[in-house]
């Protein structure tokens, strides 16, 4: 299907007009725990090498989505197309979204920031995506994209993404149901943010 | 006890179609094992060794009759007939079906109940003491807060996936009894210096293979503050907590690498944040749910009650059990009773269908239809007129449920183990089983008093071994099980981690080590001290010589 697509913007599935920068593969060392691979990065730990980051290949034209570390050590090159508002930032759940928010004079400059998760399991991504909304107050499009499935949909929707990408092998369209799993949650979060007790008159059942 | 409206009803019936869905995603192949498992845990189901095993959440041990005869014929049905009351309040059984699972989770909604958050890495069941709203030495009742702690914890987006399980414990008493020092976050409750309630703010205790005491992170803090800076504190551990270990990501190994005063400082400057967004509690929200916790409609009694005195007078049997398994309580002419799941043979925490049932009758009867789960895995009937102890004490020892144990050696504390749990290195049960047989003599049990002994069958450390006076930890040794013992393990304001006596033992060694454990107890001790006390003052070394130096010299006659 050469029009496939299974990005999900707001609540309808539409076509990626993003091209999405990625490093060229590093030395990836395998590192083990108690005999068992390490799944997951530590916050803040660095994990690319500026020779990566030079020889990331970037389109000549278009709308990109560029990793944060390439964005941040080739903004120069980018400055044109930045001031065009075609350049998007991604980040890794591992990276430090002070480093992001300190790239940038204004974070509402970028069209778009993408957080990827390697696993869909690392829960770091509910509270970047809050962070960005409530902290940093950025407005624009937040996109989800790596292993992202439709049983977390729910969750990073009230997290304050309004974009995702759902893993090539999974069906956008019955992802996108998963946006309306719960009608009235309990806390207030990103999304919705009165608790149920501020949103509705909630009487004393009689017992 | 709290009631569903139609906002808590709507969640747990949307979130059994959504679980029905999920279940239907994984037999058809649409979801893998490992996409799949979160999905489960989070809802209680593991895949254990016979079977999966399914936890159905107690919100801070509070049932009602209805509650429990559902849960009676849920174990009928879809079980084998009985349940397993958890250190952690909930019932677990032990043989459902994978793929009844969802038609469970549909009966369970029909009486306010679910099983959201069992397991998992989210925030768990909310755990507090099992006297709550009756103990004579309770300052606040954190029922209230407990209840809308409860909600906003409930499918909370940003901590669907933690590092790691997180458990938080309430607690109002002058003498801690829900462990609050052993939790991810221990909220205890008192009235400050205006009267008004307050929270101290513990944080980092655990068992499991590292055992750690919380710290207090905040002194004092105003009730109406308590979800944000649950939210801070939970915020700083979902960024910075470990996920390249499962064994090092729990909050307590943040708290501390970091030191109290750097994690203080870290909670404290997200806190700054959040304070006084939308989800501060107001008066009127704690107002609302503190309805549903109001004193019960007790008659005004005197503290005597003359039938009462007289059965205690005529029969030593009841006078014993009144001693051992009723507690006083803030209304005169009223006990709270336990009714003892820990019958010389049986499965601790255990109660079948039949007995829930009893149970549940006598709770409509005697206790205004409501009771407790306690962390010890007995049940509680909080609110008992004395005038009615000797009837219920005849219903309850006919159904098994009145061993006047509690609170001695075989009120033992014990996690399912290796007969069922697929992370367990030893069983557990058979060893509670034996120890019971050991010391079935009800006048030697009291001879040796107060005690408290916690069994587990693996280091994440469900039996709360660490805390146990005596703890037992089930050890794998190439292959085979064996038992470690700790000694001096204490719960409550004064709480101890237990120190390890030495070698592990072989099951069958077991009885003889605790009775050897007991005997030590009983020539050092003076005539006040409860076993924790000698222990505390003597220290282990006279155990430890005692326990091993015999035991080398039976190997060298041997």
């Amino acid at each position: 299907m050469p029009n496939h697509s299974n990005l999900i913007l707001n609540n309808a599935i539409v076509k990626d007009e993003w091209s999405l920068v990625t490093m060229p593969a590093g030395e990836e060392i395998v590192k083990k725990q108690a005999g068992k691979v390490v799944l997951f990065k530590l916050t803040g730990e660095a994990t690319h090498t500026a020779e990566q980051i030079a020889n990331t290949v970037i389109p000549e034209t278009g709308k990109i989505l560029v990793p944060l570390a390439v964005w941040q050590a080739r903004k120069e090159e980018l400055a044109v197309r930045y001031a065009a508002g075609e350049v998007g930032v991604w980040l890794d759940t591992h990276e430090l979204l002070e480093d992001l928010v300190g790239s940038v004079e204004d974070i509402n400059s970028l069209p778009l920031i993408a957080v990827h998760v390697e696993r869909f399991a690392d829960g770091r991504i509910f509270s970047i995506g809050n962070l960005l909304r409530t902290r940093y107050h950025y407005k624009n499009d937040l996109r989800a994209f790596g292993d992202v499935l439709r049983d977390q949909l729910f969750f990073l929707k009230r997290c304050g993404f309004n974009s995702y990408l759902i893993r090539a092998d999974r069906s956008a369209e019955d992802a996108l149901a998963s946006l309306q799993d719960f009608s009235q949650p309990y806390q207030g979060a990103v999304d919705e943010q009165l608790p149920v007790w501020r949103r509705v008159s909630r009487q004393p059942v009689s017992q | 006890m709290y009631k569903y409206d139609e906002v808590d009803q709507a969640i747990v019936d949307e979130r059994v179609k959504q679980y029905r869905d999920q279940t239907r995603r994984f037999l058809a192949g649409e979801l893998t094992d490992d996409e799949f498992r979160p999905l489960r845990l989070q809802n209680g189901l593991y895949i254990q060794r016979h079977a999966p095993m399914l936890r159905i959440a107690v919100p801070y041990g509070m049932l009602s009759s209805k509650q429990l005869r559902k849960l009676g014929d849920i174990a009928k049905r879809y079980d084998r007939s009985y349940g397993h009351f958890s250190t952690r309040q909930n019932l677990q059984l032990n043989w459902p079906k994978l793929e009844d699972v969802p038609d469970i989770l549909a009966e369970l909604a029909t009486v306010e109940m679910h099983a959201i958050q069992t397991s998992g890495n989210c925030i768990r069941n909310i755990t507090t003491d099992q006297f709550a709203g009756v103990a004579p030495d309770e300052v606040v009742d954190p029922r209230a807060v407990a209840e809308i702690t409860r909600q906003w914890s409930t499918f909370h987006p940003e901590f669907a996936l933690l590092p790691r399980k997180f458990k938080i414990a309430v607690s109002g008493t002058k003498h801690d009894r829900a462990l609050i020092q052993a939790h991810d976050i221990g909220l205890e409750f008192y009235p400050d210096p205006d009267n008004k309630m307050a929270i101290r703010v513990w944080v980092g205790g655990g068992l499991g293979r590292t055992p750690i005491l919380g710290s207090v992170v905040r002194e004092h803090l105003e009730w109406q503050h308590v979800l944000t800076y649950c939210e801070a504190i939970i915020r700083v551990y979902n960024l910075h907590g470990r996920r390249d270990n499962a064994y090092k990501a729990r909050i307590k190994i943040l708290v501390k690498a970091l030191g109290i005063e750097e994690f203080r400082r870290q909670v404290e400057a997200e806190w700054q944040y959040l304070k006084d967004n939308p989800n501060t509690i107001t008066e009127a929200e704690l107002a609302r749910v503190s309805k549903y916790f109001t004193k019960m409609p007790y008659e005004t009694l005197p503290e005597h009650d003359a039938s009462f005195d007289s059965a205690i007078a005529s029969n030593p049997a009841f006078a014993t059990w009144v001693k051992r398994n009723t507690h006083p309580h803030q209304q005169p002419g009223y006990r709270a009773v336990t009714l003892s799941l820990k019958t010389h043979g049986q499965a601790p925490g255990d109660a079948t269908s039949e007995q829930m049932h009893i149970v549940a009758d006598l709770a409509d009867e005697y206790s205004f239809g409501e009771l407790r789960v306690a962390h010890e895995q007995n049940l509680i009937l909080a609110d008992v007129k004395l005038s009615d102890l000797f009837p219920l004490w005849e219903r309850a020892r006919t159904a098994g449920l009145a061993t006047p144990n509690i609170g001695l050696l075989t009120d033992i504390i014990c996690c399912p183990g290796g007969d069922f749990c697929s992370l367990a290195n030893a069983k557990s049960i058979p060893i509670a089983e034996a120890i019971q047989r050991q010391f079935d003599n009800l006048d030697y049990l009291y001879d040796i008093g107060d005690i408290e002994l916690n069994i587990s069958g693996c280091m994440n450390a469900c039996g709360h071994h660490h805390v146990g006076h005596i703890g037992i930890l089930g050890v794998d040794k190439d292959g085979s099980e064996w038992y470690q013992v700790t000694l001096g393990g204490k719960q409550g304001n004064d709480a101890s981690i237990g120190s390890v006596l030495g070698p592990s033992f072989a099951a069958e060694e077991m009885p003889g080590v605790i009775q050897k454990l007991i005997d030590v107890y009983i020539r050092e001790r003076t005539p006040e001290e409860r076993f924790i006390d000698t222990v505390r003052r003597i220290g282990i070394a006279p155990f430890k010589t005692h326990v091993y130096g015999e035991k080398k010299k039976e190997l060298a006659h041997a």
